[in-house]
């Protein structure tokens, strides 16, 4: 427990510091934001496209933060220490997995607002997508966190997270874009299937919360 | 919803049993490169196995 | 009970198969909805089952491999892989195919098991160059096994959400094998065991393959060492064959260099 708090303590003190991913992910989205407008020809979104766009800006904003995670590991050899450290190593892998939805959090805070001011018509459908993107940003860490590793010590590491990341990231997709749909219709939010869709989320969270904690160990091994 | 005229459906029925006979037939010819590779190569160490026996007599 | 041999199979599979798509074809009656088209049925929903459960299979050997560190499952679990994604380009294209004949389109969206199929076949198809990336042999067996672990992890998953996301039960599903008739139901279930002999037929197949090379590799170490297989050696992207003495009793494994 110690060991997790310690990394993610030190993740978010570095990246607060050095600011490496956070303003990169938030102008990255900002950008998006200016291409869908031009992209889709819309000046307003409503329903399926608001929630397309947004759903779709966050999952790329996203393999940026991914692709980034283990960066300081890689260079400063941190992995040969929580090799030797006498610790779980799976301390890692929900320390990284946290540092991740804090950073989605700390970006949704941004880009929602702005998105909202951009594009929607009612800023009343912005409450009931908290629990939704909540749990569409812990599915992406997870299994971004998963990839990432994988990733890491691989040769071509910048073009195989994504690679992988974008099909594992279907349901996610698929259930986020679902709830969202109705959520930020035009004419103010409704509910429809909601409940279905927060419970498919929540499955794949627990899937790969399964998975990650039983192979994280695999990976780590020299 | 109205079925297709026969001899449409059969050529689209043919096409599809085609493609897999094709890809199992695609499989095949691999496995026979990969077979060909791997009798050279026995025949190569065949040779090396009865060169030192030769060299002792 | 001694696994049956390859030719047994084989034989077995050819027997099955011809028996199943003759029922199929001249004794189940014709669809009354579909008409002929109907008759791709037989071919590829076996086709899906079996790659779906081959994905399943390739990861059930993968939490083996994990667990022993045996390179053996690792073989096992990346030929799985590698047979399932070829019948899964069958699927693709024998529904791309009924899709044309029956809705006139030679893509649906709103067709469930061919998107959830698309999407699955799009992350095994990473698997490829996952491997590839990774040069350290042990290392690359672990990744491919984690990595198919969490790919069977994600397959039901993504079935269930991509059926969720169509709100209506259309009229045109491909994979309703509920409600068949008898005769269509009994010719489908022979062309499914025909189905599922071929792919195990293959396997064997291959890994067998594989084996052989890895058995000529330690050959040709031990009579020429220093010396490496001619022709071209590139980085392995495959796993190589587990030689036969340490697949049939548990001797410590060998290393093959050579790819099979």
């Amino acid at each position: 427990m110690s060991a997790y708090r310690a990394i993610l303590a030190k993740d978010l003190r570095i990246e607060l510091r050095t600011l490496r991913s956070l303003p990169a992910m938030a102008l990255f989205a900002t950008t998006v934001f200016v291409v869908f407008r031009f992209a889709l020809d819309r000046t307003t979104l409503g329903g399926d496209l608001a929630a397309g766009v947004l759903i779709t800006t966050v999952l790329f904003a996203s393999l940026l933060a991914i692709n980034r995670i283990f960066v300081a590991e890689r260079e400063e050899g941190g992995f040969d220490l929580i090799r030797l450290a006498p610790v779980d190593r799976t301390a890692l892998f929900f320390a990284k997995a946290s540092a991740l939805v804090i950073y989605l959090l700390l970006l949704e805070l941004a880009a929602v607002p702005l998105f909202a001011i951009f594009f929607l018509d009612t800023a009343a459908g912005l409450p009931p997508l908290a629990p939704v993107l909540g749990l569409m940003n812990l599915g992406l860490a997870l299994t971004g966190t998963l990839i990432s590793t994988i990733a890491t010590m691989s040769s071509a590491r910048d073009l195989l997270a994504p690679l992988i990341l974008l099909p594992l990231a279907v349901p996610v997709v698929i259930a986020a874009a679902g709830a969202a749909e109705p959520i930020l219709a035009a004419d103010g939010p409704s509910y429809e299937h909601f409940g279905r869709w927060l419970a498919v989320l929540g499955l794949y969270d627990l899937t790969f919360l399964a998975v990650g904690y039983g192979v994280f160990d695999f990976l780590l091994e020299d | 919803m109205i079925p297709l005229a026969l001899a449409e459906a059969e050529s689209y029925v043919g096409a599809a049993y085609l493609v897999f006979v094709t890809l199992l037939l695609i499989y095949l010819a691999i496995m026979a490169g990969k077979l060909e590779r791997i009798q050279r190569e026995l025949r190569s160490l065949a040779g090396l196995a009865e060169r030192p026996r030769e060299e002792q007599r | 009970m001694r696994a049956p041999s390859l030719r047994t199979l084989a034989i077995a599979t050819a027997i099955v198969l011809v028996a199943g798509y003759a029922l199929a074809f001249f004794w189940a009656p014709e669809d009354a909805d579909q008409g002929f088209i109907q008759k791709i049925f037989y071919l590829h929903v076996p086709l899906a089952i079996l790659a779906l459960i081959g994905f399943m299979v390739a990861a059930v050997h993968s939490i083996q491999h994990l667990r022993t560190g045996d390179p053996v499952h690792d073989v096992r679990s990346y030929v799985s892989i590698h047979l399932s994604v070829i019948f899964g380009v069958a699927v693709l294209l024998t529904g791309a195919i009924w899709a044309k004949g029956a809705w006139g389109v030679w893509w649906e969206w709103r067709e469930p098991t061919l998107v959830s199929f698309l999407i699955v076949f799009l992350l095994y198809a990473t698997y490829y160059p996952l491997r590839y990336s990774v040069e350290d042999r042990e290392r690359q067996a672990r990744y491919a096994s984690v990595f198919a672990i969490t790919a069977g992890a994600f397959v039901p998953l993504n079935f269930a959400a991509v059926r969720a996301a169509d709100p209506f039960i259309h009229p045109r599903t491909f994979s309703s094998a509920g409600g068949l008739p008898g005769e269509m139901l009994l010719a489908f279930l022979v062309c499914l065991v025909g189905m599922a002999l071929l792919w195990v037929s293959l396997v064997r197949f291959e890994l067998a393959s594989k084996a052989a090379s890895a058995d000529l590799g330690r050959l040709r170490r031990a009579l020429a060492p220093g010396e490496t297989m001619p022709g071209p050696s590139s980085r392995a992207v495959a796993p190589v064959g587990v030689s036969t003495a340490s697949m049939s009793a548990d001797t410590p494994r060998e290393r093959g260099i050579e790819r099979a």
